[in-house]
């Protein structure tokens, strides 16, 4: 253990008298061990429940497999699948879209809302940033219990719209093809504004204010004062929101789920639900899995990259 | 722009998010006092508030089953993180051994592993031991995926306690065992706090492995539930607003007393993929 071998402390000796720990053999050799039994149940747990079925998702995506019979190797071909399949194909599209919906529009607006109060901050500013968060903390489950009732044919949405005589823009949102997606993302950008906006203003703290002082004796104004300021400040902040936004794009399915199931037709289609309807639906556990570790390694290129990204252009 | 105009314009533009984000959830919320059943357009207040709503999804909707389900997991799953996490994060934090790196590291490939990856093989392997549609089903998953994050989080604090407290309690002959529990953990309650918050967030409000992993109604979360609730009664809007105010409450309600500690969580937690 990593006490023994230490240098003496800096503790003055008159602080513990001086009661020396002598250890046989096997206690030291139990103290080596120390370490790995702290670490054992997490270790045990995390390889057991996440590293092996991880491992073992790669292994069935080999493989054609109903879930029931036995199934046959077959190679690349589920991979393969992917390039040709228009739904595959159709899920990763949409997550693009989705893109654009949950992360473009928090971080502009967390941006903006930033921007505004570097230069004046405010009283009540922890009432307003309990409400803005709130969409975060609730399940996003009831969350689309919520939106299902905004978006509904009599829903308050389209009486809003009734009210201001654009009887002519009313849909069924989620049940046409063209609306449904967006009026998806939408719900995302309710849910993620919140939590940018508290992130970018955290990020905002550490920006010494000297800076703001500097750029106000050079006569900056506001919006010189953002590029030259505010931005470069934010940089950190702006690769932890990119990253959390397009990982949660990426990996939507409860909305999905709740709200069209991928519906109508394959418009709001997205690769969690496909992994979900292929392995317990439709018994195509093997493409489910392929799906399923292409999903992975895309989040995983996601998140290095924007923030080997952020630390390049940092030096 | 003067300097009033400006504050004027940032309280505009935060009142309008704040409006944006409480909108919908007042609406919810005052759309389930109306009558079981009734036929509401648009946004309105009700009549007269009626909590006849809450009481059907209480008991006939079962939402009562689905809540005790979602307190025994989260209970687990919650308590279990937090223990495994403070003793591995002790380790990584304040021992030095052999492949201490590489089995952080290892863990923390929990924090970008998207769960989708892990869910289907998850479930035929438990299957194989009769796991699932289990209480555990749900618990060992989740703990096994959250320690990741636990383990990350309780590291860094331990990595924050000055060395020189370590090595006094050494001195005074307190076991490493000793040390932890009475020594370093007390003055680190908040970010345990903290962390157990985050823990309850995400357990409570998981959708996925339920999904899979339960059949029986009995073991259905709140969440679950919900999801069934819509299925069921898809266009009974009262009834579906209260089941929603009944699953989302618990965690807002801790989420509103303790918000200052949840917030500071979510910068770390954030960075949990």
């Amino acid at each position: 253990m990593s006490l023994a071998t230490d240098p003496p402390s800096a503790v003055s000796p008159a602080a513990g008298g001086a009661r020396r720990v002598t250890r046989s053999r096997p206690a030291r050799a139990r103290a080596a061990l120390a370490p790995y039994l702290y670490i054992a149940p997490a270790l045990l747990l995390f390889a057991v429940f996440v590293l092996a079925p991880f491992a073992h998702t790669i292994w069935l995506s080999f493989f054609d497999w109903d879930g029931v019979t036995l199934g046959s190797w077959v190679g690349l071909e589920n991979y393969s699948d992917i390039f040709s399949d228009s739904v595959i194909q159709r899920s990763f599209l949409n997550v693009l879209v989705l893109v654009f919906f949950v992360a473009v529009i928090p971080i502009v607006v967390g941006l903006v809302i930033a921007a505004t109060l570097a230069r004046s901050p405010l009283r009540g500013m922890t009432a307003f940033r309990t409400i803005i968060f709130l969409p975060q903390v609730i399940s996003t489950v009831a969350v689309a219990v919520i939106w299902r009732w905004l978006y509904a044919e009599d829903g308050p949405f389209n009486e809003v719209l009734r009210t201001i005589g654009l009887d002519s823009f009313t849909h069924a949102w989620l049940g046409d093809y063209t609306w449904a997606l967006p009026a998806i993302g939408m719900v995302g950008a309710w849910i993620l504004t919140g939590l940018c906006m508290v992130l970018f203003l955290a990020g905002l703290q550490q920006i010494p204010g000297s800076l703001y002082d500097a750029a106000r004796v050079d006569g900056a104004g506001a919006i010189r004062e953002f590029f030259t300021v505010t931005l470069p400040g934010l940089r950190g902040v702006l690769a932890v929101t990119t990253t959390l936004t397009v990982v949660w794009a990426l990996r939507s399915f409860d909305l999905v789920f709740v709200m069209t199931r991928g519906g109508p037709g394959t418009s709001t289609m997205v690769p969690g639900m496909q992994i979900y309807q292929r392995a317990f639906q439709t018994g195509r556990v093997g493409s489910a899995c392929a799906i399923a570790v292409v999903l992975a390694i895309i989040v995983f290129v996601v998140t290095v990259g924007i923030n080997r990204f952020a630390e390049r252009d940092q030096r | 722009m003067s300097r009033s105009g400006e504050k004027l314009l940032t309280y505009a533009i935060l009142g309008a998010f704040s409006l944006a984000a409480l909108v919908p959830i007042v609406g919810v919320i005052s759309l389930a006092m109306n009558e079981p059943r009734e036929l509401v357009s648009g946004f309105a207040l009700p009549d007269r508030i009626s909590l006849e709503t809450f009481r059907y999804a209480w008991e006939a909707a079962n939402f009562s089953t689905y809540l005790q389900s979602s307190v025994i997991v989260s209970f687990a799953v919650v308590a279990a993180t937090t223990f495994f996490s403070i003793l591995a994060g002790y380790a990584f934090g304040t021992m030095r051994f052999r492949g201490s790196t590489v089995l952080f590291y290892t863990l923390l490939l929990g924090m970008i592993i998207p769960f989708e990856a892990v869910v289907v093989p998850l479930y035929y392997d438990l299957r194989t031991f009769g796991l699932t549609d289990s209480y555990w089903a749900l618990i060992l998953p989740q703990v096994g995926l959250n320690v990741s994050f636990g383990t990350f989080w309780m590291r860094a604090y331990f990595r924050s306690v000055p060395r020189t407290l370590i090595d006094a309690a050494h001195i005074d002959g307190a076991s490493p065992w000793r040390t932890l529990w009475r020594v370093l953990l007390p003055p680190g309650r908040p970010a345990v706090v903290t962390l157990m918050l985050l823990l309850f967030m995400w357990t409570w409000n998981e959708f996925l492995l339920a999904l899979v992993m339960i059949q029986s109604e009995e073991f259905r979360t709140a969440p679950l539930g919900l999801a069934f609730f819509v299925g069921n009664r898809s266009t009974d809007y009262v009834s579906l607003a209260a089941g929603a105010v009944i699953v989302a409450l618990p965690v807002v309600a801790v989420y509103l007393i303790l918000q200052r500690d949840f917030i500071r969580g979510m910068f770390t937690g954030a960075l949990r993929g």
